[in-house]
C-alpha cells in the first residue's frame, strides 16, 4: 500500500495552490515604493575597443535619475570566480577581471556598456538609445580550436593567451592510458561536439536593490536559486557590504537549471546604484535580453577513445576535449568540464584506466556555466555514444557489451578519484528491458517500416555524482567555498514548527517534501510543519539547491536538527512524565514511558518548552529550537539506465520520439509523484538538447539563436508521454535519508538514447554510412547525413 | 492617455494607458493582477496566456486599448466561488501539472479554452493545443494527464496504448 | 517601444482616412506588429486598428468562390471550413492565441517569406481587395516582405475560387513554428496550382514545372523525376538550400495524395 504521509508518500504539493490561483510571488511581482527602473545598454558588437561613452545627452532626458558606465566601478570589485582549477603543470588557471559594467574592452555581444536609470522602463530605453559610444571592433574570437593557436587575437590582452587551463586528469595516468591503447585489440575514436545550450527557466530573471539609509542596510530582491552564495559573494568580493548589512531575498522563482546559481552583474549592479540614488532600482530582464546574459551551458568539443581486449573488456579510455568558458569566467564554471565532468568518465563501468584532457578556452560569447546535469551529461553522452559505436563496429549487441563491462561490486573506487559507495546496474537494466518492452521492439519496427518510417532504438546508462558536496574533498579540487547545507527547525509552543532551510525550492517541491521528513520523524501531521526558505535574513546559513543535492544535503542537515529536538523534546517529556530519559519513546506524535501506559503528548511538550512552569531549567535551557549543518561525506551516485525508442522520416530527416522509458536508482525515495516530475523534466530538456536546441554563434560573434523565434525550445507536441521507474533502489551508505537526488538524471540520461536511437533508425534502413550526428539531431542534419 | 474600461474576473476596471501599454502590462501593474507572467517577447511562450471575450490571447502581444469595452478574465479569477480550486486547477494539482508555476496560469487559461470547445480531447488534440504554451519543467508529461484529468478522461488506459 | 496614438475606426473609410495622416500605420491582430514594434524595429506615430471594422469580418461563399474579409482571425477561417487545404492552413498558423487575434489581411499585407497564408492566396490565384482595387495574387507578392499595396491601402477581403481538391503541407521550422516550407496544392478544372512558401528567397512562388506535370497526372508520381533548383533556396541555421528544395519537393508529393 502507498503511503498517505510521510517518507514514501506522494504528498500533493502544498505550493500549487498558490501558483495554480496567481498568487505566486516572484521577483518581478514585487514593486517597491518610489523605485527606479534601469536599463542596460549591451554591445551590439562581440569584441571591441571601447574608447569612449558619451552620456552627456542622454542625461537630460525626460526621466533619467543617473547613468553609470564602467568608470564608476573602477574601485570597486569584479565579479568574482568560486573555482580555481589547477592545471597539468601545477600552474593555477588564467583568471581574466569581470566588471560589472565594461571597462577598456566589450568580449561579447550582451556585455553591458551603461546603466540607465530612468522613473519609467521605457525613459531608461529611450536614454539609452542617446549614449554615443566610441567603439572600436576588433576581430571576434568565436570558434575554440581558432582560439588556442598561436598568435590568435585574445579576448582578455593582459592574459598569455585565451587558454584558461589546460588539465589533465588523471595526469599520472596518462602514460599508462597509452600503453593500454597500443596493445588494445579494439579501439574506437569517436569526435563529437555537445552543442552550447541555453537554460531558458521560463522566468527570465530579475533584481531588485534596495537600500535603508535608516539602518546602511542593503537588500537584494533576485531571481536565485542560493541567496546566500549571492550574498557573500556580492558583500565580500564586490561591493564590500559586509554580511550583517545586506540581505538577499530570493523569493518564488521560476525555474533555475543552473542557470541561477551565479552571482551576475545586474545584481550587483541594482544592489550599488540603490545606495547611490537612495532609491529602489529595479531590472527586469526580457527574453532577448536573457539570451545574451544568462550564464550558457555544454559547448564542448571532444575526441574520445576507447581501448577494448580481445574478450570486448573495456581497457581503457581518453579523452580530449575543448570547453568554452566564453567571454568570462562565470561563478563556477572551471569546474564544469573538470571535476564535474572528469570524475564521471568511468561511467557504469569497471574500465582501469582513463585520461581526461580538458583545454578550456575563452572565446568572444557569452559565459557558460553549469546547466542541469554540468558536466556529467557531456562526459556521459561522450561514452554511451562511444560505446554504441563500439558495439556497432564489433557487430555486438550494445546492451550485451554494457553488462559484460558493468561495475558489479561496491563500494567501488574508479580511476578518476571518485568512490560510488552503492548501485545495481544490472537490475536497473533488467527493469529497463521490462518497462521499455524491449521485445516487442522488433515487432514495432516492422510496423514502422510498413508506414516507410525507419525505427530505432537507443540505450542508455548513466552515473552521476550528487549530493554536492563533500567541502574537504571539493577543498582540495578548487572551490573557494564549502558545500554543506544547514537547517533550523523551530517548534512553535503549540506544537506546529517551521523549518528554516539553505536549500530553495524553484520548482522542486520542497514546501511538501521536506516536511515529510519532520513529520515522518516527529509522528506529527505534515501540515503542522512549514518550510522558510529564499530570504538570508530568517534562514542561519545555505549553500542553495544545484547539483542535485538539497534532499541529500540539507534535507540530512534538517535531519540531524530534527534529531537534536528529538533529544531535548525527549529531555522535556522525562521530566514531565517523571521518568528516566532512557525510557521515554516518541511515536505517532506522543511521548510514552516504554513499558507503562504513562505518555504525553507533543503538544504538551512543546508548550512546557515555551511555558517552563514546570521545568528542568537547572538542566536545559526553555525554548524548543535546533540548528544543524550538514556536510556529506562523500558524493551520492544515482544512476540508471534510459531507452528511446524513434521513428526517422527518411524522406525529410524528421525525428519522433515515440517511445521514452527510464529506469533509475535514486536510492530511498521522498515523494515519488515528485521524483517522477523531476525524471519527466529532465527528459523534456534532454530531448530538447538532441533535437531542437542549439544556442549558435556566426563567425562574427553574433547569436543567430537569440530569441525562440529560433532556439526552439521543446513543446508538447515535441514529446511522448514518459514510462519512468524508481524502484530499484541501492541507499545511499552515507547520508542518514540514504537518498542520491534526482533533479539533473533526466537531463544526463536522456541525449545519448535519443541519438544512438536515430543512429539504429538509420542503419536499419540501409544507411549505415552514419556513424555520429551531433546535437541537434535536426531534421535537415539526419536528411544530410542520409543524402551525405 | 485614454482611459479605457474593461471587465477583469467580473468587475469593471478603468484606468488611463499609453498607446503603447499592453494588456499584460494593464493587468500587472494597473490592476496588480501579477498572476499573468511575461515569459518572452516574441509571443511564443504563453505565460502570459488570458482570455478576451472568451479567447485565450497572449496579453503580451495585444494592446490594452484593444481589450477596451472587453471582458477579461485571468488566472486570478478562475477558482470556485468559494475560493476552491476549480476541475482544471485541481486536476493540475492532483496530476504534479506543475513544478515552478511560472508557466502554469497561461497552462491553466490555455486549457479552459481547449475543454470549452472539445470536452474529451485526445492526447494529440491537447498536445496540439498547448503549441502556444511553452514549460520547461514538466516535460509536459503531467500538465497532458492533467488535462485528461480535467476533462474525466482515463489516463492510464491512454497512456498505456 | 515607442508610444504612438492609437485609434479604431468602425469603417474601412474611416481607415483609410486615418492611415493618411503621416506616420499612420494599420494594427491587424498584430502577432507579427506588436514583437515587430517591441524591439523599436517600427515606430508608427498612429497606430490604426482593424479590429472593429464588422464589414471586414467574416467568411462568405458565393457561386464557388470564398470571400474572407481582410481582419477575419485564423480562428475564424479554420472554424468556416471553406475548402480542405484552407482549413488545415488556417488551424495550423503559429498556436490558439495566435489564431484567435492574426488575421488573413495582416498576414497578406506583411508577406513574411514563411507565413502561411501566401501559399494560399497564390495557389488558388486568390483576388486580393482593397479599399481601392482588385489584385490578382499572381500580382500581389513582389518578394519578401513586399506586395503590390500602396501605403495607405487596405486589404478588405480576400477571395479564392474554392478548388476540386487542395491540401496544405507544412513543415514546421522547430523554433517559430513558422514554415520551414509550405507547400499549397490547389486542383482547379483548368489546371493545378502549386505555391510553395518558407523556401525562397523571393518570398511565396509557384512551382511551375509541378503545376504542369500535375495538371497532366495529379499523382505524386508525376513529380517523381522533377528537381527544383536550390540555387535561390533559403539557407539558415535550419536547413540548407538542398535541403529546402528537397522539402519543397516532398511535400508537394505528399499535399498531392492527401488532397480533398
Amino acid at each position: 500500500m502507498p503511503k498517505d504521509s510521510g517518507i514514501g508518500a506522494s504528498s500533493k504539493r502544498r505550493e500549487d495552490v498558490r501558483f495554480l490561483t496567481g498568487a505566486g510571488q516572484y521577483t518581478d511581482d514585487i514593486n517597491i515604493h518610489g523605485q527606479a527602473y534601469v536599463h542596460f545598454l549591451r554591445s551590439s558588437i562581440a569584441h571591441g575597443r571601447l574608447n569612449g561613452v558619451d552620456t552627456s545627452t542622454a542625461e537630460t532626458m525626460p526621466g533619467v535619475v543617473r547613468i553609470f558606465t564602467g568608470s564608476d566601478f573602477e574601485g570597486v570589485g569584479g565579479l568574482p570566480c568560486g573555482w580555481q582549477v589547477t592545471d597539468r603543470h601545477g600552474e593555477p588557471m588564467q583568471e581574466p577581471a569581470h566588471p560589472v559594467l565594461a571597462q577598456g574592452k566589450v568580449r561579447h555581444v550582451g556585455d553591458p556598456i551603461a546603466a540607465i536609470i530612468a522613473d519609467s522602463p521605457s525613459q531608461a530605453i529611450d536614454a539609452a538609445e542617446a549614449i554615443v559610444v566610441d567603439l572600436e571592433e576588433l576581430p571576434a574570437v568565436v570558434d575554440m580550436k581558432e582560439a588556442v593557436k598561436n598568435g590568435a587575437t585574445k579576448v582578455h590582452d593582459d592574459l598569455t593567451s585565451n587558454l584558461c587551463y589546460d588539465w589533465g586528469f588523471v595526469e599520472e595516468n596518462k602514460d599508462a592510458v597509452g600503453e593500454a591503447f597500443e596493445q588494445a585489440a579494439h579501439v574506437t575514436t569517436l569526435e563529437l561536439v555537445n552543442q552550447r545550450l541555453v537554460a531558458n527557466p521560463m522566468e527570465p530573471r530579475v533584481a531588485i536593490g534596495n537600500y535603508n539609509r535608516a539602518n546602511d542596510e542593503s537588500t537584494l530582491y533576485t531571481t536565485s536559486q542560493n541567496p546566500h552564495v549571492i550574498r557573500l559573494l556580492m558583500g565580500a568580493f564586490v561591493l564590500g557590504i559586509p554580511e550583517h548589512k545586506l540581505r538577499v531575498v530570493a523569493p518564488d522563482v521560476g525555474g533555475g537549471f543552473g542557470t541561477k546559481i551565479f552571482h551576475y552583474a545586474e545584481e550587483a549592479f541594482c544592489t550599488f546604484a540603490a545606495r547611490q540614488i537612495n532609491r529602489a532600482v529595479k531590472w527586469t530582464c526580457s527574453r532577448s535580453e536573457a539570451f545574451m546574459s544568462d550564464a550558457h551551458g555544454r559547448d564542448h568539443v571532444t575526441k574520445i577513445e576507447l581501448a577494448l581486449d580481445a574478450d570486448n573488456n573495456f581497457t581503457a579510455i581518453r579523452t580530449d576535449t575543448l570547453a568554452n568558458m566564453g567571454a568570462y569566467l562565470s561563478t563556477f564554471a572551471p569546474s564544469v568540464p573538470t571535476w564535474l565532468h572528469g570524475t564521471l568518465m568511468a561511467g557504469n563501468y569497471k574500465t582501469p584506466l582513463i585520461y581526461v584532457n580538458v583545454k578550456a578556452v575563452f572565446t568572444n560569447t557569452v559565459a557558460v556555466d553549469a546547466y542541469r546535469g554540468a558536466g556529467r551529461p557531456e562526459a556521459t553522452f561522450q561514452l554511451e555514444r562511444l560505446i554504441d559505436k563500439t558495439a556497432r563496429e564489433l557487430g555486438v549487441d550494445p546492451i550485451a557489451l554494457r553488462r559484460q563491462n558493468f561495475i558489479t561490486k561496491f563500494p567501488y573506487a574508479t580511476p578518476v578519484a571518485v568512490e560510488y559507495d552503492t548501485g545495481d546496474y544490472v537490475a536497473t537494466m533488467d527493469k529497463l528491458e521490462q518497462i521499455a518492452d524491449l521485445s516487442g521492439f522488433e515487432a514495432r519496427r516492422k510496423k514502422s517500416e510498413a508506414d516507410g518510417q525507419l525505427r530505432g532504438l537507443g540505450i542508455n546508462c548513466y552515473i552521476e555524482a550528487c549530493g554536492i558536496a563533500p567541502s574537504a574533498l571539493v577543498g582540495q579540487l578548487g572551490a573557494r567555498a564549502g558545500l554543506y547545507d544547514a537547517a533550523t527547525v523551530r517548534v512553535n509552543a503549540t506544537g506546529t514548527i517551521s523549518v528554516m532551510v539553505g536549500a530553495h525550492s524553484h520548482g522542486q517541491g520542497h514546501e511538501t517534501s521536506f516536511p515529510q521528513v519532520v513529520a515522518e520523524m516527529l509522528g506529527i501531521d505534515e501540515g503542522m510543519i512549514d518550510i522558510v526558505h529564499g530570504d538570508s535574513s530568517k534562514i542561519p546559513f545555505g549553500m542553495g539547491t544545484y547539483g542535485s543535492r538539497s534532499i541529500a544535503v540539507c534535507g540530512s542537515a534538517m535531519v540531524r536538527a530534527t534529531e537534536k529536538i528529538i533529544t531535548k523534546a525527549k529531555k522535556i517529556a522525562s521530566h514531565l512524565l517523571e521518568a528516566s530519559e532512557a525510557d521515554i519513546e516518541l511515536k505517532d506524535g506522543q511521548f510514552n514511558v516504554i513499558g507503562t501506559d504513562k505518555s504525553c503528548a507533543w503538544g504538551d511538550v512543546t508548550l512546557a518548552a515555551y511555558v517552563p512552569h514546570n521545568y528542568p531549567l537547572e538542566e536545559i535551557e526553555p525554548g524548543l529550537e535546533e540548528t544543524a549543518f550538514y556536510d556529506p561525506s562523500n558524493f551520492t551516485y544515482p544512476a540508471g539506465a534510459y531507452a528511446c525508442e524513434v521513428e526517422v522520416d527518411p524522406a525529410t530527416g524528421k525525428v519522433t520520439i515515440e517511445r521514452f522509458s527510464a529506469a533509475d536508482d535514486f536510492g530511498n525515495v521522498i515523494n515519488p509523484m515528485i521524483v517522477s516530475g523531476q525524471v519527466h523534466g529532465g527528459i523534456g530538456q534532454g530531448i530538447g538538447q538532441a533535437l531542437l536546441e542549439h544556442g549558435i554563434y556566426d563567425e562574427n560573434g553574433q547569436l543567430l539563436s537569440g530569441s525562440y523565434m529560433d532556439y526552439a525550445m521543446p513543446r508538447a507536441s515535441d514529446v511522448p508521454f514518459f514510462e519512468v521507474d524508481h524502484s530499484c533502489q541501492t541507499p545511499c551508505t552515507h547520508n542518514p535519508l540514504g537518498v542520491k537526488g534526482c533533479g539533473e538524471a533526466g537531463a544526463i540520461g536522456t541525449p545519448p538514447a535519443v541519438v544512438n536511437a536515430v543512429i539504429d533508425a538509420l542503419h536499419s534502413g540501409g544507411h549505415t554510412h552514419v556513424t555520429h550526428i551531433d546535437m541537434p539531431v535536426s531534421p535537415s542534419r539526419v536528411w544530410s547525413a542520409i543524402n551525405g | 492617455m485614454t482611459t479605457i474600461t474593461m471587465t477583469v474576473n467580473g468587475q469593471l476596471s478603468s484606468r488611463e494607458v499609453e498607446g503603447r501599454t499592453l494588456l499584460v502590462d494593464f493587468l500587472r501593474n494597473g490592476l496588480n493582477l501579477t498572476g499573468t507572467h511575461v515569459g518572452c517577447d516574441t509571443s511564443q511562450c504563453g505565460a502570459c496566456t488570458v482570455h478576451v471575450n472568451g479567447r485565450a490571447v497572449k496579453s503580451c502581444t495585444m494592446f490594452a486599448a484593444e481589450a477596451d469595452g472587453s471582458c477579461v478574465q485571468t488566472i486570478e479569477g478562475q477558482s470556485n466561488v468559494d475560493g476552491s480550486l476549480n476541475v482544471i486547477q485541481q486536476a493540475f494539482q492532483d496530476n504534479h501539472g506543475l513544478q515552478c508555476g511560472f508557466c502554469t496560469p497561461g497552462m491553466v487559461m490555455a486549457a479552459a479554452e481547449l475543454l470549452k470547445n472539445n470536452p474529451k480531447p485526445s492526447e494529440a488534440d491537447i498536445r496540439h493545443h498547448l503549441e502556444g504554451n511553452i514549460c520547461r519543467c514538466t516535460g509536459y508529461h503531467n500538465i497532458v494527464k492533467s488535462i485528461m484529468a480535467a476533462s474525466g478522461q482515463n489516463f492510464s488506459a491512454i497512456a498505456a496504448e | 517601444m515607442y508610444n504612438f496614438e492609437f485609434v479604431k475606426p468602425l469603417s474601412v473609410a474611416d481607415a483609410v482616412s486615418a492611415l493618411s495622416d503621416d506616420g499612420a500605420q494599420a494594427l491587424g491582430g498584430g502577432q507579427t506588429l506588436i514583437p515587430t514594434m517591441k524591439q523599436r524595429l517600427a515606430s508608427p506615430d498612429i497606430l490604426v486598428s482593424l479590429a472593429n471594422i464588422v464589414e471586414m469580418r467574416g467568411v462568405k461563399h458565393f457561386s464557388g468562390n470564398v470571400t474572407i474579409g481582410g481582419a477575419t482571425t485564423h480562428e475564424a477561417v479554420a472554424a468556416a471550413d471553406a475548402f480542405a487545404g484552407l482549413t488545415t492552413l488556417a488551424g495550423n498558423i503559429g498556436d490558439p492565441a495566435v489564431r484567435n487575434r492574426g488575421t488573413i489581411g495582416g498576414s497578406l499585407a506583411n508577406n513574411d517569406p514563411a507565413a502561411c497564408y501566401p501559399a494560399a492566396a497564390l495557389a488558388t490565384g486568390a483576388t486580393i481587395t482593397t479599399n481601392s482595387r482588385d489584385i490578382a495574387a499572381d500580382d500581389y507578392f513582389q518578394g519578401m516582405f513586399t506586395t503590390a499595396l500602396e501605403e495607405g491601402e487596405i486589404i478588405t477581403s480576400v477571395t479564392m475560387p474554392i478548388p476540386e481538391a487542395s491540401n496544405y503541407q507544412k513543415f514546421d521550422q522547430p523554433a517559430s513554428r513558422f514554415a520551414l516550407v509550405g507547400v499549397f496544392v490547389a486542383k482547379y478544372a483548368e489546371g493545378v496550382r502549386v505555391a510553395v512558401t518558407g523556401a525562397s528567397e523571393d518570398g511565396v512562388f509557384r512551382w511551375s514545372e509541378a503545376e504542369v506535370a500535375l495538371s497532366a497526372n495529379f499523382s505524386a508520381d508525376a513529380i517523381a523525376n522533377l528537381s527544383l533548383d536550390a540555387s535561390g533556396m533559403i539557407k539558415d541555421l535550419h536547413g540548407s538550400k538542398e535541403y529546402r528544395a528537397n522539402l519543397v519537393k516532398v511535400l508537394t508529393g505528399r499535399a498531392v495524395g492527401l488532397a480533398s
